[in-house]
């Protein structure tokens, strides 16, 4: 959202520099979505509204009580209905998933980013998006291995969650958990939601929902956005939530070994282009030099987004 | 509510049949999750589809639309052959072991007294045997063949879960667990809460829906206890003030009943309303109505109203008929008998049945008021809207008055909750532009109409200007004038038993038990009074505090009456005044008082030997398994709704509610099976507020577009597509919408047929920011319950084919 809280920051993305540490002491906080208790009011899609002050336009019905149908520049969180035959019962269950930013403790999507300090993560373990350094060139969306932020057609600025990062600076609670009327979205440090979390688990065992349990998924190295669920042996029947979400391993590998490599590679262009400049004096850009950069920087772009859509959905 | 939002945290069992709590109350529903997590209870769901509250229950049965009664009497009828009842409080606590006339028969869907030119009963064919003091006969062993338990037994005997589950398409295996479920808050400690709404009393057998329910929680010894209780859930913030303040056409506030036009004296119309108790020793409160009545006058009246002229009673106008419904207002409108309609926060365009005929209605009027703070379609009905809303605008004579009103928060006030708290919120905002407050309009209404009786005389101005106005502000009186005089005052210093004054001259009441007939003391809604005393405002408090963390919260804003948050609540005790449940007690009797975290239901210091029953406002002192002030029946029955895809399986020859009111052009209206072979029901959306929110921009986006819900079998029969368009008819109109085909409609099994159900959400109109709808309305039939007249919505007939798309 913005840069207020930048002393906050313990990772930023596409930077070396080191994140600013005197609030390390800070409890890692969590939002825990007790999907068994939810009742799909959308309370949390109206309070993430009016607190971020988003209006998507009127839309249709679409054979769904989701609405709007997908998260967008405008949609922070959404309610995913599904419609499930319990094989085991032979019983219907209707399944109502609040869909939004995980803030993954290792964000894919901060991985993957490209623009310093578009993406940060804060010392609670909020990720959060820094509009005014994102450049819109969508790697954040390739990095997410939940598929959630999306890319604004009117300012090519990337949107999600921020997990009401302004509210909880001051210690309020995200504007979805204080709006949901049933308890059904809590926020609090990780520690307690995942206790708290237990308890649930071991009263819905009780009424027969044998696999329940808590989604902190390990391939992120968790969430500080985490669900109860009767099924937890299954996420997927919870409108495709990934059963073993991890970062793309291109994702990993570029950013993780190449990117040391391509920065010093950027610095050494640029001492070289210093040399250059002090020895021989400036380059004077010919139109040929131009036709033959874009053709260039047409193919990188190619081969980048052909390597990216490798990744498995 | 007898209970409060937050005692449904004390149910072991929460049953939601007739209402879907955590659709229409998602708030307050939070108190059901509290008992499933805190109390470790079960929720019941009993609903025609599989609901936003089924999602999160633990046990969910269908049921088809308008089979309640059916349902509800088996599971009586389980409790009896199982016998899983808490004896000893229906023995004490129930009227059971009283004797009826010999006159009450039951014979083929028929109770005695029935003319069947007037659709109506001779109730006095069901009273109690009375022994020689005018007290009901009672045979406690209940072996006697008249007592109310073994006409209860005969009446329900016809009820097995085969046959339940013929009329009500519920498979058996599920029923019958639900009537385990049921049963198993038998036990004196363990209590099930019935929570419902509009799914219970928009049927023509409304009423006898929710009696049904309370006769299985009496049995189950589950009224006046914690976590029990019969719980409406109101689907208005203020709907229960309504009623409280006797907005309905036969009603005065605090429940008094409107005089009917044969009770001509004063006198005539205390006859009938002594309320002499049936039984020794009972309270039979009502038998204070004449406190009530007069008080009542003295607010209306001031001094106009005295001894000599029987305190005004000439001035109440008289009722010719049982009731002016809204059903019977349209009916007049549309043979010119009604033609000036003030509609004050009301949008019947798209709130009440037969959407054709109200809109014919109005255009027969000379002029309609609206006072509304939103663009309602029942101010726009003379407009074309296309076929949302075909309207000759040129034909249309009706001169309509658009008022604009401020809107709750652009006022101070109160609001009455489902649970009657009256409960008083503050101005957050000025209202917008010319929009004048409900009050400044209707006080501004009233100075220019009593100026043209005071210049022009008229028949009857007695009543005009006799009325008092004693507000500070008498153009815009504030609402704390307002409030105070509900609540009443003195015209005479009160004194204690002691002598000493406790309300001196002028000043305030401290309660309703301060009333007099005499005319010393004025109160505006008897069981208001209360709410603002000398004290200050009880209604603004605002302290949380709970003892024993039962949901009580006794300072927390002001419940009628008394402060009393659970109705009944002596009968949370056993005979000797020992809580039933020791672990959520709500008061017990001490040894000279009765004590406890609530204001007792009860005199405080009646000793339990006296043998005063806890329902003391009932002339038996207990609570009714049989009840003949109901106008369709004594005991709870089951009648098809009047568009039924099935004959009535008890009684074909009585389908229908014998006793329900309906208009010839209106059963001209209803349609058949042969044609309309679809059963069809309305229900309202979370994301939505019945007509108002679909103004608001967000409410819009979370749920733009009008739709029906329809199961795929149906689907699949009828070639209908996920999100494709349908037509959707009834015999009074159509709707072209999409489809959301969905696993949660079944098709059920009714007498061995399959019968599909088609769900309607009713929040569409021609007016506000979401997409332009029909309105369900237009497919309504136009029948009420035979007690209340509230519009049979929840049950009626249509057909459905595939739709190429819209067409408005």
């Amino acid at each position: 959202m913005s840069s207020l809280q930048s002393q906050d920051y313990i990772r930023i993305s596409a930077t070396t520099i080191t994140p600013p540490s005197v609030r390390h002491h800070e409890a890692e906080v969590a939002k825990l979505i007790d999907v068994t208790r939810c009742i799909g009011c959308k309370a949390c899609q109206a309070a993430c509204m009016e607190w971020n002050n988003l209006r998507k336009d009127i839309g249709y019905f679409e054979g769904s009580y989701d609405n709007p149908m997908d998260l967008d520049p405008a949609t922070w969180t959404l309610m995913r209905f599904t419609e499930w035959d319990n094989p085991k019962t032979g019983d219907l269950e209707w399944l109502i998933r609040k869909d939004g930013c995980m803030h993954c403790e290792d964000p894919g999507c901060l991985k993957a980013c490209p623009a310093p300090g578009a993406i940060v993560q804060y010392a609670n373990g909020i990720v959060d998006f820094i509009s005014e350094h994102c450049i819109g060139c969508g790697y954040c969306v390739k990095g997410c291995p939940f598929n959630i932020p999306r890319i604004s057609k009117v300012d090519h600025k990337s949107y999600k969650c921020t997990l009401c990062s302004d509210r909880v600076a001051v210690g309020m609670e995200p504007a979805c958990v204080k709006a949901c009327p049933t308890g059904a979205i809590l926020f609090g440090s990780k520690k307690d939601m995942t206790d708290w979390a237990g308890e649930r688990i071991k009263d819905l065992k009780t009424r027969g929902f044998e696999n329940a349990g808590l989604y902190d998924p390990p391939g992120v190295d968790g969430t500080h956005v985490m669900y109860v669920l009767h099924h937890a042996d299954q996420p997927s029947i919870y409108a495709n939530l990934p059963a073993n979400p991890r970062i793309s391993p291109t994702v990993e590998f570029w950013k993780g070994l190449i990117k040391p490599f391509a920065l010093a590679g950027i610095a050494a262009s640029i001492v070289a282009g210093f040399l250059h400049w002090v020895v021989t004096g400036p380059n004077e850009v010919q139109p040929e030099d131009e036709e033959e950069a874009e053709q260039f920087e047409k193919e990188v772009e190619e081969a980048h987004l052909h390597t990216i859509s490798d990744k498995p959905a | 509510m007898t209970n409060t939002w937050q005692d449904i945290k004390n149910a072991n069992v929460v049953i939601v049949m007739g209402g879907n709590a955590a659709e229409a109350h998602p708030c307050g529903f939070k108190w059901v999750i509290e008992a499933k997590i805190e109390n470790a209870a079960k929720l019941v769901v009993v609903d025609p589809r599989f609901n936003r509250t089924a999602s999160v229950a633990d046990y969910y049965a269908p049921i088809r639309p308008g089979t309640d009664i059916a349902f509800l009497s088996g599971v009586i009828k389980y409790l009896l052959d199982t016998d899983q009842i808490q004896h000893e409080y229906v023995r004490a606590y129930t009227n059971a072991s009283l004797i009826v006339k010999e006159d009450y028969t039951f014979d083929d869907g028929l109770f005695s007294g029935y003319h069947p030119d007037t659709h109506s009963y001779d109730q006095t064919k069901w009273e109690y045997e009375l022994d020689e003091q005018g007290f009901a006969k009672v045979d406690d062993t209940w072996q006697h063949p008249r007592c109310v338990m073994a006409l209860l037994r005969q009446h329900v005997a016809r009820y097995a879960p085969e046959v339940v589950s013929r009329i009500c398409g519920t498979p058996q295996d599920k029923y019958l667990h639900i009537c385990r479920l049921i049963a198993s808050t038998a036990a004196p400690d363990k209590a099930m809460t019935s929570l419902f709404a509009l799914g219970w009393t928009q049927h023509s057998v409304g009423s006898q829906n929710i009696r049904t329910m309370a006769m299985v929680q009496l049995l189950l010894g589950n009224i006046g206890v914690a976590g029990g209780g019969m719980n409406a859930l109101r689907g208005h913030s203020n709907i229960q003030g309504l009623t409280d303040v006797g907005l309905l056409s036969n009603q005065m506030p605090g429940y008094l009943i409107l005089p009917h036009e044969t009770e001509v004296t004063f006198e005539d119309y205390m006859k009938t309303r002594a309320f002499k108790p049936l039984r020794p020793n009972q309270m039979s409160y009502w038998q204070n109505y004449r406190k009530f009545f007069v008080s009542f006058q003295k607010a209306m009246y001031g001094d106009s109203a005295r001894l000599e002229n029987d305190w005004a009673y000439d001035w109440l106008p008289k009722l010719d008929v049982p009731l002016y419904d809204i059903i019977k207002a349209f009916e007049m409108m549309n043979h010119g008998q009604m033609n000036g309609y003030i509609c004050q926060g009301f949008n019947p365009l798209q709130a009440f049945p037969d959407r054709g005929k109200i809109r014919s209605g109005l255009s027969k009027l000379k002029f309609l008021i609206t006072m509304d703070p939103l663009d309602t379609e029942t101010s726009r009905f003379w407009e074309d809207f296309g076929p949302l809303n075909p309207a000759d605008s040129a034909a249309i004579q009706t001169e309509v008055f658009q008022l604009p009103t401020t809107c709750f928060a652009e006022e101070n006030g109160s609001l009455v909750n489902s649970a009657r708290w009256l409960q008083w919120h503050w101005k957050a905002a000025n209202g917008p532009d010319k929009a004048k407050s409900d009050i400044w309009i209707m006080s501004n209404i009233f100075h220019r109409v009593r100026e043209l009786y005071r210049k022009e005389g008229g028949a009857f101005p007695d009543p005009i200007l006799g009325l008092t106005w004693k507000y500070v502000d008498p153009q815009d009186p504030n609402p704390e004038d307002l409030a105070k005089e509900m609540n009443g005052r003195t015209h005479v210093d009160i004194a204690d038993s002691t002598g000493a004054v406790t309300v001196r001259a002028g000043h305030l009441l401290d309660g309703y038990q301060q009333l007099r007939d005499d005319g010393t003391t004025e109160s505006g809604c008897w069981i208001f009074s209360g709410c603002f005393t000398e004290h200050g405002n009880q209604m603004a408090r605002r302290d949380a505090s709970d003892p024993r963390e039962q949901g009580i919260a006794p300072n927390w804003a002001w419940a009628w009456p008394a402060n009393r948050r659970i109705l009944y609540n002596r009968a949370s005790c056993d005979p000797a005044g020992n809580p039933w449940n020791p672990v959520k007690p709500i008061i017990t009797w001490n040894g000279t008082q009765w004590v406890g975290i609530d204001v007792p239901d009860y005199g405080p210091t009646i000793k339990p030997s006296e043998g005063v029953g806890p329902f003391i406002m009932n002339t038996e002192g207990t609570g009714r398994l049989f009840a003949s002030e109901m106008v369709d029946g004594p005991f709870p029955e089951h009648y098809e709704p009047f568009e039924s895809p099935i004959a009535n399986p008890l009684h074909p020859k009585v389908n229908t509610n014998p006793a329900a009111r309906v208009f010839p052009d209106d059963r001209a209206k209803f349609g058949s099976v042969s044609d309309f072979p679809y059963v069809a029901t309305t229900y309202r959306l979370t994301e939505h507020f019945h007509y108002w929110t679909k103004h608001a921009l967000i409410n819009a986006i979370l749920q733009p577009e009008e739709f029906i819900e329809i199961g795929e079998a149906l689907a699949q029969e009828k070639g209908i597509v996920q999100g494709g368009w349908v037509r959707l008819t009834s015999k009074r109109g159509f709707m072209v919408c999409k489809a959301y085909v969905t696993k949660r409609i079944k098709p059920l099994m009714v007498e061995g047929k399959p019968t599909h159900v088609i769900g309607v959400p009713i929040h569409w109109g021609f007016t506000g920011q979401a997409r332009k709808g029909f309105g369900a309305n237009t497919l309504t039939p136009s029948v009420g319950d035979a007690n209340s007249q509230t519009p049979e919505f929840k049950a009626f007939l249509v057909n459905i084919e595939p739709a190429s798309g819209p067409v408005a």
